[in-house]
């Protein structure tokens, strides 16, 4: 249960950085934690104490395996994730090369 | 589960030093640390095709950050700026929910997901069959490409969609000039 919490602490790491924070890169490494926390966190669910992979030619009695269905799916959502980052990364990049600046601020007064 | 435990510790520090960090570039590498800390807690969940996925991810999306941040500026010149009203309401909101979601995110896991349950249905049916229906040992394989290969479809649909609009963003200012 301690592990579930933690995990959940990490995720709202990323949450406070993406509402408090003003800077681009920093709203990116946001997304970034709650995508790590939550991969995490589907991760643990599919794990029992003592678990062995999901790796085995047939099932040995008495033997525990981890659940293979979370660690397919956040295998690929892991995979989204690096697509999210870069795309941030390049909305970031293409703003600062137009107000020269990572400051969110700065963008809301350009408004209008 | 002690060392999960001080895995996990470790990696809301090196998060809560990556987003408070003056140094972009120093935001950067701890995110970089967190993320090579998740790939040894998969390794520690039973999870190493997940592991090697992410060692590879995380050094992609460093190199990625670092590019950017050497493209244009290191320093975070919002950090450090001295809290107005708004902000100390934004720290007031964002406690009790930070609370309130704790509290019920960790009941509701609790209730539909004990952690010491037995495996359901589905996986048994992946451990026991999966060899004799797909013909891979390794069952996360068998998931990905046979039992959920439409799953794997979409997912390659959302990567290039997003390679797309990140070139499609950064060409304009190519074209520009």
């Amino acid at each position: 249960m301690i592990v579930l919490v933690i995990s959940l602490a990490l995720f709202l790491v990323g949450l406070y950085a993406i509402i408090t924070k003003r800077n681009m890169i920093k709203v990116a490494i946001g997304f970034s934690l709650m995508e790590y926390a939550v991969n995490f966190l589907l991760a643990i669910v599919g794990f029992r104490p003592g678990a062995l992979p999901p790796i085995l030619k047939a099932v040995e009695v008495g033997k525990v395996y981890a659940d293979p269905l979370p660690q397919a799916l956040v295998l690929t959502s892991i995979v989204i994730g690096l697509g999210v980052t870069a795309f941030l990364l390049a909305l970031a990049l293409r703003l600062y090369n137009r107000i020269g600046s990572f400051d969110l601020e700065e963008i809301q007064r350009l408004k209008g | 589960m002690a060392d999960l435990v001080i895995l996990l510790i470790f990696m809301v520090a090196a998060g809560i030093v990556a987003v408070e960090i003056k140094d972009l570039l120093a935001s950067a590498i701890a995110l970089g640390a967190v993320g090579f800390a998740v790939a040894i807690g998969f390794i520690r969940l039973a999870a190493p095709d997940l592991a090697i996925v992410q060692i590879v991810i995380e050094v992609l999306s460093v190199v990625f950050f670092v590019a950017v941040i050497l493209k244009t500026t290191h320093v975070d010149s919002a950090a450090g700026r001295a809290y107005k009203g708004a902000d100390i309401f934004t720290f007031v909101v964002f406690g009790v929910f930070a609370f309130v979601f704790i509290f019920f995110s960790v009941k509701l896991l609790l209730s539909f997901a004990p952690m010491d349950r037995a495996l359901g249905p589905v996986a048994n049916h992946y451990l026991t069959q999966g060899l004799a229906e797909t013909g891979a040992v390794n069952r996360v394989t068998a998931v990905v490409l046979d039992y959920r290969a439409l799953d794997t479809l979409g997912e390659a649909t959302v990567l290039f969609t997003a390679v797309i609009g990140a070139l499609s963003v950064l060409r304009l200012e190519g074209r520009k000039k």
